[in-house]
């Protein structure tokens, strides 16, 4: 063999050598990226996690004018509050001091895109959890001059940054919560109960 | 012995490794009290790992028995008290250690070339020590550990279309739970030794490149030959004994301060162990007055000072994980002809000053409650955050002129003090008085003036530099 016939043998298997090593990269790769997949996957929520969520049933004939009650619905706070009269004639006068009035972002059921955000206009349903970073707000049904509002009309404030929302469940413009306060699928039983976690469509 | 030595050496370089790690491991001279972070860091992470462990053995990751098993440690085993306190102390103490050990990189430089890896390296350190805290403050299943959760986990919700799928994925739920907690001690136990790793590599780049000092002379490029050495660096001494022992003295100080915190003060008046943590987690209700613990509060006021705009709160989210990714370009933001302040002009001292006032100020922020004057004394230190990375070109330049990603920098500098200033006159409705307003728009120009603008109308005269000063 020459020197010549050397070289050309060389080059044709360091090719072939090549070409091998990249097929095996490529499969080791695609293997450890179908490896990922169970090992990623087993992080999601399981199914017992996801089949916890039934609809909970609550009687509200006792709500007092004003009272707020606080039911667990899929682990989240769900409040129901009985509002006055006078809380419900003074909430078209807020729409000024709020992003979204009307309820046009997609945070309740179309039978509460409504001013008042409910089915019975008295009865506010919403789930207790600040749309910012999850906290969950406080009730604050006084009216006037509180320490975090000087005209405070009654509503939510949240805590842990400070966003704050109308007795409809509304968010004020100027806060960190980009959009008003869920309102959970619910309908009514009867006068008494209502049940949350359920349309009103579905039986 | 002497054998044994040799036959060990010929199979694995004990003697190598302790000769050019310790005892031929030349380190400058000059070293002074901020030089002690780095060793008492290591050993705290020590101490962490050894109490973690033990805590581990006792304690039980469920939502129905962990508060029980805590206050089982508490109560009923041998010594867990002091196993626990010793664990929730040296939590906060490795923060105030490392942020002890970061301002000590800051005033002398050392996180400048050719010790940039250094810095970055001890950067992912300091972020994983965040994760290891973050993560390891859910274990008590208080209310403070559910609804402190609670929040950082939905900052991953706020992120746009992955936001959602991203925090199910990392909860494993809907809400935070029990299969939430389960997966969050597995984390918890796994992270530190992945620290303990990054604190060798973080090792291995410093040995590299050599330690900085107190001047930010390169002792490596001065002259050679000391009584130890022909060849090693006439300012270096041996690590060993020379700092093993200086650091031995500073740990037994240091102890001295853990242990008295430890014995008297556990709980640091709410600031180590905060008082709602006392009662078991309730995912119905908020504690009263939620804050983060002291060392991720700056961060915490960051977050929410900024307001929510076209319809998310991610600038918020955005905002909080910049502040923190500014750390990582720092090297390439100081063009300043020396390392060390004390031979930065007086605007790079006011500065830095600025900037440790910023940082306690918006920690200060972080635990209060929310109010309207609060809300913008947030902004305005968030502004001043930001203005202290973006015009480090400018005012560490020192006549030198300004390449043209510094330009760059400058107008963002210029543009987020304007926007800043329109939201408060324009666009905030219900915004904070008159006064507060005026206040914070003169000072915010004022600290633009005179870090961003003043160094380069009125360049600081150059002083005449000791050559060995110059890089």
């Amino acid at each position: 063999m020459t020197d010549e016939d050397v070289e050309m043998t060389q080059e044709n298997v360091s090719s072939k050598r090549r070409l091998l090593t990249i097929a095996t990269a490529g499969f080791g790769l695609a293997g450890a990226t179908g490896l990922a997949v169970p090992f990623a996957g087993s992080l999601l929520p399981s199914e017992r996690a996801k089949a916890a969520g039934a609809p909970v049933e609550v009687d509200i004939s006792k709500l007092e004018p004003g009272q707020q009650v606080t039911v667990e619905w899929r682990g989240k706070p769900v409040w129901i509050i009985q509002r006055t009269p006078e809380v419900l004639e003074q909430l078209p006068g807020m729409v000024d001091r709020l992003i979204d009035p009307d309820s046009n972002s997609n945070q309740q059921p179309e039978y509460a895109q409504n001013p008042t955000r409910s089915i019975r206009e008295d009865i506010l349903v919403l789930v207790g959890i600040c749309t910012h970073l999850g906290c969950s707000p406080q009730y604050h049904p006084e009216i006037g001059s509180v320490t975090f509002d000087d005209d405070w009309r009654g509503g939510f404030l949240c805590v842990c940054h400070g966003s704050k929302f109308d007795l409809a469940g509304r968010v004020y413009a100027g806060v960190p919560a980009p959009t008003n306060l869920e309102v959970p699928p619910h309908r009514y039983l009867d006068d008494g109960r209502i049940l949350i976690g359920s349309d009103q469509g579905a039986a | 012995m002497k054998a044994l030595m040799q036959w060990v050496d010929a199979r694995f370089p004990v003697g190598n490794v302790v000769r050019e790690h310790i005892t031929e491991y030349y380190a400058p001279k000059n070293f002074n009290f901020w030089y002690f972070f780095g060793s008492l860091a290591t050993l705290v992470l020590m101490l962490q790992i050894v109490t973690g462990i033990l805590l581990a053995m006792n304690y039980k990751p469920d939502a129905e028995l962990a508060f029980a098993s805590v206050e089982y440690i508490m109560r009923d085993v041998w010594g867990g008290w002091f196993v626990r306190y010793m664990h929730s102390t040296g939590a906060s103490m490795f923060f105030v250690v490392i942020y002890l050990h970061m301002f000590r990189a800051l005033l002398y430089g050392s996180y400048r070339n050719p010790r940039e890896l250094i810095w970055i390296i001890g950067m992912v350190i300091y972020m994983a020590m965040m994760v290891t805290a973050f993560l390891g403050y859910l274990l008590p299943w208080g209310q403070m550990s559910y609804w402190g959760a609670q929040v950082i986990v939905n900052l991953f919700e706020t992120l746009p279309i992955i936001g959602g799928p991203l925090s199910e994925w990392i909860r494993g739920d809907y809400v935070i739970s029990d299969i939430t907690l389960n997966r969050f001690y597995a984390l918890h136990y796994l992270v530190p030794f992945i620290l303990a790793g990054l604190v060798f590599l973080h090792l291995v780049a410093l040995h590299k490149a050599g330690s900085n000092n107190p001047d930010g002379i390169e002792i490596k490029k001065g002259p050679k030959g000391n009584r130890w050495s022909e060849s090693a660096p006439k300012d270096g001494i041996p690590f060993h004994p020379y700092y093993t022992v200086k650091d031995l003295l500073g740990a037994v100080v240091f102890m001295a301060i853990f242990l008295a915190i430890v014995f008297f003060m556990p709980e640091m008046f709410g600031f180590f162990i905060e008082k709602p943590n006392f009662e078991p987690a309730n995912p119905l209700k908020t504690p009263e007055h939620i804050a983060p613990v002291w060392y991720f509060t700056p961060y915490y006021a960051i977050l929410r000072a900024i307001p929510s705009f076209a319809g998310t709160q991610v600038w918020g989210v955005l905002a909080m994980f910049i502040s923190i990714a500014l750390f990582f370009v720092l090297p390439w933001l100081d063009r300043s002809p020396v390392r060390s302040v004390r031979y930065k002009g007086p605007t790079t001292r006011l500065a830095l000053g600025l900037f440790v006032v910023t940082f306690l100020v918006l920690g200060w922020l972080g635990i209060q409650a929310p109010t309207t004057n609060l809300t913008i004394m947030s902004q305005f230190f968030t502004l001043l955050y930001m203005l202290f990375f973006l015009l480090f070109p400018c005012f560490s330049s020192a006549g030198q002129p300004l390449p043209l990603f510094a330009k760059g920098l400058l107008a963002i500098s210029v543009l987020s003090v304007l926007a800043t200033i329109v939201y408060w006159w324009f666009l905030w409705s219900g915004g904070p008085s008159f006064t507060h307003k005026i206040s914070y728009t003169v000072l915010s120009v004022l600290v633009l003036f005179m870090l961003g603008i003043k160094p380069l109308i009125m360049p600081e005269p150059a002083k005449p530099l000791p050559e060995r000063l110059t890089q």
